[in-house]
């Protein structure tokens, strides 16, 4: 029987250099949850998703993952653990083709419900152009791919950074629609979102940040538009 | 609040103190004939001939960013324009060193529209076959004596003074005269816009295209600047050696190795960074020189070690540490009072 | 027909420029390092197939399988231990530390095997000749240099486009930070790279040894043919660079027949005279 709690952080200090970029951060995801971490540019978002797998410094902070320590770990041993980010602005492989970036997500070869096919099934429309460069493709089938690629690696925990900047409202429906299907084959995520009312509407929790710091926690039901524009914004 | 008191500095303590040492050391130096042996008026020539070219490079790729590893094109170039000139047209050879200097701008502003074109570490390949073709050519002139080379006539070394003695005082004068307005050239047009605005880019600060500078041409104009210092050097080195031959005017390890050597193992990236980089390479070289190969894999090795584990060069250890900067470029705020420093607040 | 000869001795010629330029176009397709090394390490190939020949007295051109494994692991060693610590925004580190191995490999040479210039005797595939028609024939020896050039391109060629490692080689050459996100270790892919490259370096030697006379200086000069059939054939394109080299070997032959002094500087001013008027190169790479 697998611990309950997937993710665990806490007291996490990101550092670009000797800018400090994120202070004291404590999170936590359980296994089969959906959190929502919003906030305006430049709050941190980022900065938190790079840290968790590594591609960040950070200092004093304890990451437990699946009951192993994950902080101070080096990028590609943290994927291998079963954690996979999707970046912010896709970066899709531009030499290769959709497939190719997919099978790139997989060489891995954790066990797991993803695979090509998975993948075309969730995503349909990345099936007719499986063959094509990756740089063709509109940003909205550009975001597929990427959360395709992320997700062939069979990872116990996906996270999506800026899921919906720069895309059409009509595709971003079609991925959040997708998203159920994803937790409910098993994996959870955490997904950063300047659009506040979509990640509402999947997280099952809800972490806002602002200046580097968590300003509030909890779940939507239990969070009113005024207390959340407060954190998002600090008025 | 009230307003605080500051003035703009150029110069920090360290600095006034190395302007002393270095007047001082000029004196001596102008003085050298009467006070140096010939062999170490030799040396010193060589000495500010390797502290020259090791400035121009620093310029080219501490501060512009392009590493050429194609230098010796110039001097080789200065070389033989200073034997044409002598031979060929039969003028006096020292007046040969600035007209070399001319020679190389003019050379290298076309050469520079053609190696631009590559970027990067291309570039440094570029320049390597620019001066490849250059000794080829030099290599096709009979009457400079083709491949094999040539010496100067008696007569034109006669002409340049009459005694032995005389000749190596004027070779060792011209040398020192051109070396002072290459050090003090290189220092000055680091401190003019365009100097600057090349440092501000090398820092990754990006203000430099919004600063009205140009930075395309103020990397031509270093390319430039660098090609006309290199062919005076050049002639100079071949009117101490009063002989010639493409190889040996041409030579990548002479010109460019060492020069790139004595530049990183120094600081690259700082004006002390040559200055520093020639005395140690004098160290080696009087130390190891009889080794033969072994010389020179000790000097790769040392250069590669200071490349990897301390990439400021030795002059970049010592200034970190105690914060030194003997020759300011830039200009600092200074604030009068401690006081005041709560200005920086607010927004 | 002389100069038809000319020309056919100079298409052969490129398939080996096109082999010193092969490695180089790799590393830097994968880590845009630019190894100012690698044409002292095609010299440091060719000794030591002088050495495996010396000391098995097998067929020197047999030894190239011996030759690419060491050279591959050396590579390999190298890029763990040297190169992946100086790739990063700064291009100054690798390019720097690449010419000190240069000037170090030189001379290591010049202190074990001397300035002598040696050769590897391939017996009598050295003189052997296939006839083409009306007279015509080709080397044996230089047929078989442009057949190995061809090989191995279209094998790297395959390897690239349509194995998994060439796939991840792709991917971290695209994105190396989100090549690590897939799981990928980049200095261990590097690594590889490195190895692929000297491996072809080690054939290029060989064939370099058997060819001509070879001296520890040789190097710089092979690093520029390779170079110039890079750039002539346009970055980022195998089959480019394999037309770059024989466009490189075909202007030295020619220049060559003309006058022995024009050899080389034919070639060169080929080089230039595409920098000036088609930068990108004859064939470049077509993106997306």
């Amino acid at each position: 029987m697998p611990e309950k709690r997937l993710l665990d952080i806490r007291n996490l200090d990101a550092f670009y250099g000797a800018f400090q970029a994120l202070f004291g951060i404590s999170l936590h995801a359980e296994r089969g949850e959906t959190l929502a971490i919003i906030g305006a540019n430049s709050a941190g978002k980022s900065t938190l998703m790079k840290a968790i797998v590594g591609l960040v410094t950070t200092r004093n902070a304890e990451i437990r993952f699946a009951g192993g320590e994950l902080a101070g770990r080096p990028t590609q041993q943290i994927v291998r653990e079963g954690i996979a980010l999707v970046p912010e602005g896709r970066r899709l492989f531009r030499s290769l083709s959709v497939e190719e970036n997919l099978l790139v997500g997989g060489h891995l070869h954790r066990s797991g419900p993803w695979s090509l096919m998975a993948i075309y099934d969730l995503f349909p429309v990345l099936r007719e152009k499986r063959h094509q460069p990756s740089t063709s493709l509109s940003g909205g089938q550009q975001q597929m791919v990427a959360i395709g690629r992320a997700l062939m690696a069979n990872p116990d925990l996906v996270l999506i950074d800026e899921l919906s900047l720069g895309l059409a409202p009509i595709v971003i429906r079609d991925i959040y629609a997708a998203l159920p299907r994803v937790t409910a084959a098993g994996t959870s995520a955490i997904i950063v979102e300047q659009d506040t009312s979509q990640a509402l509407a999947v997280a099952n929790r809800v972490y806002c940040l602002r200046g580097g710091r968590i300003t509030l926690e909890g779940t939507p039901a239990s969070l009113t538009r005024d207390a959340i524009s407060a954190a998002y914004f600090g008025v | 609040m009230s307003a605080p008191s500051f003035h703009i500095a150029r110069s920090t303590p360290e600095s006034r103190f190395a302007l002393v040492i270095g007047l001082l050391a000029l004196v001596a130096l102008v003085a050298g004939p009467y006070w140096i042996d010939r062999n170490g008026m030799r040396i010193v020539g060589e000495f500010l001939i390797y502290l020259s070219l090791a400035s121009m490079w620093n310029l080219l790729a501490g501060y512009a960013g392009l590493v050429s590893v194609g230098q010796q094109a110039y001097v080789g170039l200065g070389g033989y324009f200073l034997f044409a000139w002598a031979i060929l047209f039969g003028l006096p050879p020292l007046l040969a060193i600035p007209f070399a200097g001319v020679a190389g701008a003019i050379v290298a502003l076309p050469v520079s529209l053609l190696v631009f074109r590559l970027k990067g570490a291309y570039f440094a390949i570029g320049t390597w076959v620019v001066a490849e073709v250059f000794l080829l050519l030099a290599a096709q002139i009979s009457v400079l004596g083709g491949g094999s080379g040539i010496s100067l006539p008696i007569s034109v070394v006669r002409s340049i003074a009459e005694s032995r003695d005389g000749r190596d005082m004027a070779v060792y004068w011209s040398t020192l005269g051109v070396a002072v307005a290459i050090l003090i050239g290189t220092y000055l047009l680091l401190r003019t816009r365009w100097g600057l605005a090349l440092q501000a880019i090398r820092d990754g600060e990006l203000a430099a295209e919004t600063s009205g500078v140009s930075v395309a041409t103020a990397k031509r104009l270093l390319y430039v600047v660098a090609g006309a210092g290199g062919a005076m050097i050049g002639a100079l080195i071949f009117l101490a050696k009063l002989r010639i031959s493409p190889s040996a005017a041409f030579s990548v390890n002479d010109w460019t190795a060492f020069v790139i050597f004595i530049t990183v193992i120094g600081g690259i990236g700082r004006i002390e960074g040559p200055i520093v980089g020639t005395f140690v390479y004098f160290l080696l070289r009087g130390l190891l020189a009889d080794l033969g190969p072994t010389y020179l894999i000790i000097l790769g090795a040392v250069a590669v070690g200071v490349m990897l584990f301390a990439p400021k060069g030795l002059w970049g250890l010592v200034a970190d540490r105690f914060g030194w900067q003997l020759f300011p470029v830039g200009r600092r705020l200074v604030l009068d009072t401690s006081a005041s420093a709560a200005t920086s607040k607010g927004a | 027909m002389e100069w038809a000869n000319v020309i056919l001795q100079g298409i052969l010629v490129g398939g080996l420029y096109a082999l010193f330029a092969t490695g180089l176009s790799l590393i830097f397709g994968v880590m845009r390092l630019v190894n100012i090394a690698h044409g002292d390490l095609i010299v440091l190939a060719a000794y030591v197939a002088l050495l495996c020949v010396t000391q098995t007295s097998i067929h020197p051109l047999l030894a190239i399988f011996l030759v690419a494994p060491v050279m591959a692991v050396a590579g390999y060693g190298l890029q763990r231990i040297l190169f992946n610590r100086t790739l990063g925004a700064d291009l100054l580190p690798p390019l720097l530390v690449s010419f000190g191995l240069s000037v170090i490999i030189q001379n290591v040479l010049l202190q074990i095997f001397t300035a002598d210039s040696r050769k590897l005797s391939a017996g009598a595939i050295e003189t052997a000749t296939v006839p083409i028609f009306n007279g015509l024939a080709v080397g044996v020896l230089p047929l078989l240099m442009f057949v190995a050039a061809v090989a191995i391109i279209a094998a790297l060629q395959f390897m690239f486009y349509s194995l998994p490692i060439g796939r991840a080689l792709r991917a971290t050459s695209d994105d190396p930070e989100v090549a690590r996100l897939m799981g990928y270790d980049n200095r261990h892919l590097f690594g590889v790279a490195m190895a692929l490259s000297l491996a072809v370096v080690a054939v290029a030697g060989v064939f370099l040894a058997v060819r001509a006379n070879f001296d520890p200086a040789l190097g710089p000069s092979r690093l520029i043919y390779g170079f110039e059939a890079v750039i002539i054939g346009g970055l980022g394109n195998l089959w480019g660079t394999l037309a770059g080299g024989v466009i490189l070997g075909v202007a030295q032959a020619i220049g060559a027949k003309i006058d022995p002094g024009w050899q080389l500087l034919a070639g060169h001013l080929v080089f230039l005279a595409v920098l000036a008027f088609r930068p990108e190169g004859l064939f470049p790479k077509v993106d997306g």
